[in-house]
């Protein structure tokens, strides 16, 4: 079949809400390995396609497959996040009342059992991880301050690390640079970049100058009331009329 | 805060606490210092204590307010009291070998579910594993439902009132709304000595102990660490690929059991146990001593369980028709004034200080500023 290699693939998903059709037969492709930015309007359905994928919602029709073996729907969300999903909230959502590294511990690849987690050691090498992740994501002095306690920035830092910390083979982040000083929103973006190709990651995002660099030479897809209205580099999307007419001709003067 | 005694204090103090508890009031008593009803009483607040742990361990640390709690406190007291009042034997009023209110519901043999409770060691077994697996069966229904909060409470809330409906039945053959009572003997000794007594005591301050340390090393686990995420982003943790419903099955399941033996220690020191400990009341009250100790804190249900029927061995002698609005009140204030309970005053005040501290530094500025200024 040709959808041999992609690393996800969903065809024809539809999903309304009591009335509201979110999602419109819409069909995606994500190779491994690519860094993809998903945009649109407002309502455009992508977060509800990221909650499609992790299985916080289920389709009415459609099919959603993960490395082609891996029925994404017949699963719920722990078992889909074992397979190497993992999301970030466009909220930023961690554990306010545990330290940053307790975080980190928390997201940790390995075991989710209960035994584990009451007779598990953490071993050194998971240590040197958190260390690392710590120092990537900028947190190495705020290792044992409360998460709760972090600014708004650093709570999306954090964040991304528990992504980083699971190891996910799809990283599914959903507006990393919201509520971000312009120069935290560069830095979100050249970590972004320095983990393409190792992950593969989907990225939506509104703010278009961090679009235009994270997405320099790969495929932005537009999403339109819950279907894909085009794919292509910036560049081109930027340039299709139906793109300035749906998104960013009110934005223009933002772009 | 980062002193090496800092937090070798508290357990110091923990640990006093625990050595009093378990060896200085049995002493006492045994030296004539403390009253044998004293003890008792004494025996019967740790007791609550254990089970006030078990509502804190669900509530505060793991988010879930179980309001049902009593139901596995009672079911653990049932198990003990089914032993017991085989232990009667022909001392009853009826001079038979069966309970008495067996005699009086014309049965004329043991129905064949209380055969085995001949054997202490068989009922001391049942108490862990009927809350266990009452609470696992609800526990399961519920979380795989993925029913919470509010409804969660509601429902523990229903599944209490319905076993009392049940076991005020006198079908079941449980005693019916009298319940068990009139206990003669435990492992052989005279239930009513005051040496005997004493053995309960001391069982039931070792076991608050033995409760208090497990649940110490759990909350300090990885697994805590779950638990408190599931209260706090239950929706973080399944994307964090933890299936949050069998956490909580898994505390609910150890909860249960924890208030079983509460119970089972608690019926033959009270020497009565009826389906009225099943009602809903009971269980509220026991939510009460937590949120008056301080919720998500081990000592603070403790605190609460002993200081809340302190008070109410107090009140209902001296003032019984103000008892409920004492504990009303004391709930409402506690709500709105100490939301960490008592165990949490310290660190309000040290807040509060910070705080008028902030501001008197604030105000000294300010003073500083508009002089100079005047100066220029």
């Amino acid at each position: 079949m040709s959808m041999q290699h992609y690393l996800l693939a969903a065809e024809g998903l539809n999903k309304s809400f009591s009335g509201f059709q979110a999602i419109r037969d819409l069909n995606f492709a994500l190779e491994k390995g690519e860094l993809r930015t998903v945009i649109g309007p407002n309502g455009a359905g992508k977060t509800t396609f990221l909650d499609l994928i992790t299985g916080r919602t289920k389709p009415d029709t459609g099919t959603l497959h993960f490395e082609e073996t891996h029925d994404l729907l017949k699963m719920n969300e722990y078992q889909i996040y074992r397979l190497g999903i993992g999301r970030k909230f466009q909220t930023p959502t961690v554990y306010v009342d545990h330290t940053v590294r307790e975080n980190l511990l928390l997201s940790l690849a390995g075991s989710r059992g209960i035994l584990h987690s009451l007779f598990g050691r953490v071993k050194k090498e998971q240590e040197a991880r958190m260390d690392e992740i710590l120092h990537t994501i900028n947190l190495t002095d705020r290792a044992y301050a409360k998460a709760g306690s972090l600014a708004h920035g650093q709570k999306q830092w954090l964040e991304i690390g528990m992504l980083l910390a699971q190891d996910a083979k799809l990283l599914l982040v959903d507006e990393p640079a919201a509520g971000m000083t312009d120069e935290e929103t560069h830095r979100t973006g050249e970590l972004l970049l320095s983990l393409a190709g190792k992950h593969t990651i989907v990225v939506i995002e509104h703010d278009m100058t961090f679009v235009r660099q994270i997405s320099a030479g790969r495929l932005v897809t537009v999403l339109h009331q819950g279907n894909v209205l085009c794919e292509g580099s910036v560049d081109k999307v930027q340039n299709d009329e139906r793109v300035i007419e749906v998104y960013l001709g009110r934005k223009k003067k933002a772009a | 805060m980062n002193h090496p005694l800092a937090n070798k204090v508290p357990n110091l103090a923990l640990a006093a606490i625990a050595l009093f508890l378990v060896v200085g009031m049995p002493a006492l008593n045994a030296a004539g210092s403390i009253e044998d009803f004293t003890l008792n009483t004494w025996g019967k607040y740790l007791c609550y204590a254990i089970l006030a742990i078990s509502v804190d361990l669900l509530w505060g640390y793991t988010g879930l307010l179980c309001l049902g709690q009593c139901l596995f406190f009672a079911l653990g007291g049932y198990m003990m009291g089914m032993h017991l009042m085989l232990m009667i034997g022909k001392l009853g009023a009826y001079k038979s070998d069966l309970p008495d209110f067996m005699v009086f519901l014309g049965r004329k043999e043991l129905p064949g579910f209380w055969e085995p409770f001949h054997s202490f060691p068989f009922a001391a077994l049942m108490v862990f594993l009927l809350p266990g697996v009452i609470g696992g069966i609800f526990g399961y229904l519920a979380f795989r439902s993925r029913i919470k909060g509010v409804y969660f409470s509601i429902l523990t809330q229903a599944l209490t009132y319905g076993a009392a409906l049940m076991f005020f039945r006198n079908e079941l053959y449980m005693g019916g709304n009298n319940g068990f009572t009139d206990f003669r003997s435990i492992l052989g000794a005279d239930i009513r000595s005051p040496e005997t007594r004493r053995m309960l005591y001391l069982a039931s301050a070792i076991t608050l102990v033995l409760v208090f340390m497990f649940c110490k090393w759990l909350t300090t686990s990885r697994y805590g660490l779950i638990q408190r995420a599931i209260r706090d982003s239950e929706n973080r943790v399944l994307f964090s690929g933890y299936s949050a419903a069998n956490f909580k099955l898994f505390v609910f399941v150890i909860c249960a059991m924890i208030a079983g033996v509460g119970g089972a220690l608690y019926v033959p020191q009270v020497g009565i146990i009826n389906p009225s400990e099943m009602m809903t009341e009971k269980s509220l009250e026991a939510v009460v001593w937590v949120a008056v100790g301080g919720r998500g804190t081990l000592i603070g249900p403790i605190i609460g369980a002993v200081l809340v029927n302190y008070l109410k061995s107090w009140a209902t002698t001296k003032y019984p028709d103000f008892w409920l609005i004492i504990m009303g009140a004391s709930f409402v204030l506690v709500v709105l004034f100490l939301p960490k309970g008592i165990v949490g005053i310290p660190a309000q005040i040290r807040e509060w200080l910070a705080r008028r501290e902030g501001r008197r530094a604030a105000a000294a500025e300010e003073e500083l500023l508009t002089s100079a200024a005047k100066t220029k």
